[in-house]
């Protein structure tokens, strides 16, 4: 029964110029990663952004209609799935519901004729690895969203793949337990020490969860590297608007507000608000109205219009801050390292994003 | 966020109030409930009750003198043993047939087909349902005929009327009523499924024996009812490409018009009610009943 698995090196990834058309669309367009051995990586996008159809085709769920995959070096482009050294989690778990929990994580070693005890006994520890192992002998419909997702994860790690595929992993489950179940993909993560490759629309699970990860839009990607840097420094008006909140400004308000030319974006939690205090050196300081104020709890969310334009602007209630109420004057004050310099002006695709878009 | 509070409340435990349906909604029971208990129960009730009952062999009179005698005929005549056996094979033949015919129809309209070659085959699965069953069973009588369409293909070897004729022209008759509920069964598995069994090693073989299979178990149990059921109670098939055969149907008909011995008639007919439900039990036993209505 063992079919013959192509047993790459390593769990690195690399995509060499991949595309992927259905009939007249094109769902990715000429991307290449490198994904390193045991990296945590994230594909974050907007739906119809091409990160899953990329996931599919590494995982062997679909061939590019350009372009090489290769798996720990290894070309694996014309591969089919089921001899991959990869495994996948997907959105909706697909747990066998004619089949127990532990024959449901013993399935994959079966196909791989692993013997009986063997079987059991890896069944078992990737189940205490999720701590089911003491619901081993339930179906699948008797356990919750959390549950399952857990199950799916003990099944996919069972075969021991060199790269670990999730697809939207946390975007079934209420936000409690994706917070937890967050700590603990990265504690498993650590643990097993493979790739993970992960797909999300979700950008603090994108920042949270992985070591770097690449921003899709349009079939393509917009941006790679570390959670901060791409934070920090968007590449482009896309990024900035989709990768948490800017103030984008360009142009003639550009000038006006931070008297500069070209495109700026700033973060809203980089604006301050003086009370009586001087400004910090080297800040720009602006006279604005307060136009809405909102309270979310942790944080404050305040809209200024400083003439121009309206900023965004968030604080922490961290308590000593002075309240601020609607058509208060205030002072903003943000420093040079605030401002980030977006090298494009004409951003390619705006609709699912929440960039607070400031026009003239 | 405050458009998430009542449903937040539904889920925890703060239930709606168990609310009695209104008096008058029990209402909407009465027809069918009626309908149910005085034709159908009603009618069972006495079949059931003219089974103990006899003929008077001289005057042909219905004698309404409770007796058992029918019962034991049906049990010990060799006749009827051959029959009702016959009947259960040609019903378990056609079942078998009809499966075979319908899981890799059903699988390939579910997985394999695209919308429009799944709403082709769905037309033509279906529009055979809409001809009339005699249309149906006379065809088959026209291409069986001695010297007929498929005489002249096999060159003189076709098999002709009989028994065999018989279980292909049911297994015909009723393949729509296996391939639906099958075609259903494959259709409600998530194609994630198919592909997280490739993920984990599978071939195509196992998956479709591993996964597959047992996911459209029940929809093949399912099917198998109908396809049991109707090829136990049919008699007009066997009477038009059956020759001299006889089945249930025609042994119990037979009682009835030409013997004229109602009660015995009665009696007959439970055999298949009782190898039916014998069969629902037989399914039930193996849990695929529960699975479906899930």
């Amino acid at each position: 029964m063992a079919s013959p698995t192509t047993r790459p090196a390593n769990g690195s990834v690399t995509l060499r110029g991949i595309r992927k058309t259905f009939a007249s669309t094109v769902a990715v367009d000429t991307v290449n990663l490198e994904i390193a051995d045991g990296e945590f990586f994230a594909m974050l996008g907007p739906s119809g952004s091409g990160k899953t159809t990329v996931l599919r085709m590494i995982a062997g769920f679909e061939q590019p209609t350009e372009g090489t995959v290769l798996l720990g070096g290894v070309d694996v482009t014309t591969v089919p799935p089921h001899r991959r050294d990869v495994t996948t989690v997907f959105q909706d778990y697909a747990l066998f519901p004619h089949m127990t929990l532990r024959e449901n994580v013993e399935y994959g070693l079966r196909t791989r004729g692993v013997t009986r005890g063997e079987r059991r006994r890896r069944a078992d520890e990737a189940l205490a690895m999720v701590r089911l192992d003491h619901m081993a002998a339930r179906k699948p419909a008797q356990l919750s969203g959390g549950q399952r997702q857990r199950v799916a994860l003990a099944r996919s790690l069972a075969v021991r793949p060199k790269v670990l595929l999730l697809d939207e992993p946390l975007g079934a489950l209420d936000l409690k337990l994706r917070e937890e179940m967050q700590v603990e993909l990265k504690a498993i993560q650590r643990d097993v020490g493979i790739t993970f490759v992960f797909v999300t629309h979700d950008q603090d699970e994108a920042l949270t969860l992985s070591d770097r990860l690449a921003v899709f839009n349009n079939g393509r990607v917009e941006q790679v590297g570390p959670a901060r840097s791409v934070y920090e420094e968007p590449a482009n008006r896309f990024v900035a608007g989709f990768v948490g909140t800017s103030n984008i400004l360009s142009d003639a308000i550009a000038q006006q507000v931070v008297g500069r030319s070209g495109t700026w974006a700033v973060r809203p939690e980089k604006i301050a608000v003086l009370g009586d205090s001087p400004a910090p050196a080297r800040a720009t300081v602006r006279e604005a109205t307060v136009t809405e104020v909102v309270y979310a709890g942790a944080s404050t969310r305040v809209l200024a219009d400083v003439g121009p334009v309206t900023l965004t602007l968030t604080s922490l209630n961290t308590g000593g801050v002075r309240d601020v109420q609607r058509g208060d004057r205030i002072r903003l004050a943000w420093t040079d390292d605030a401002l980030h310099q977006l090298t494009d002006a004409d951003p390619t695709d705006r609709r699912d994003t929440p960039t607070e878009e400031i026009t003239a | 966020m405050t458009a998430l509070v009542p449903t937040e409340n539904l889920r925890a435990g703060r239930r709606p109030s168990r609310r009695r349906p209104a008096p008058l909604g029990y209402l909407l029971l009465l027809p069918p409930l009626a309908w149910l208990f005085i034709a159908y129960l009603g009618s069972m009730a006495v079949l059931l009750v003219s089974a103990f009952w006899s003929v008077d062999s001289f005057t042909g009179q219905v004698v309404r003198v409770t007796t058992t005698g029918n019962f034991g005929a049906v049990l010990h005549d060799p006749l009827f043993r051959t029959v009702t056996l016959r009947t259960v094979g040609v019903a378990l033949g056609v079942t078998v047939i009809d499966a075979l015919l319908a899981v890799p129809l059903a699988l390939f309209m579910a997985k394999v087909a695209g919308p429009r070659m799944r709403i082709a085959l769905m037309v033509a699965v279906t529009t055979p349902l809409w001809a009339s069953y005699l249309v149906k069973a006379y065809a088959w009588r026209g291409l069986l005929a001695p010297n007929g369409p498929l005489d002249w293909i096999t060159g003189g070897h076709s098999i002709g009327y009989g028994l065999p004729a018989t279980v292909i022209t049911l297994s015909y008759l009723w393949l729509p009523y296996m391939i639906l509920p099958v075609y259903a069964a494959f259709a409600r598995v998530p194609s994630s499924m198919w592909e997280a069994s490739a993920d984990l090693g599978a071939t195509s073989g196992t998956t479709l024996r591993r996964i597959a299979a047992p996911l459209a178990f029940p929809g093949i149990a399912a099917g198998s009812i109908f396809t049991f059921s109707l090829s136990l109670g049919d008699y007009i098939a066997v009477q038009i490409v059956g020759g001299k055969s006889q089945l249930l149907g025609n042994v119990i008909y037979g009682q009835l018009v030409t013997a004229n011995d109602q009660p015995l008639a009665a009696a007959l007919s439970f055999v298949p009610l009782v190898v039916v439900l014998l069969y629902l039990f037989a399914l039930r036993a193996t849990g695929t009943l529960e699975q479906e209505a899930r």
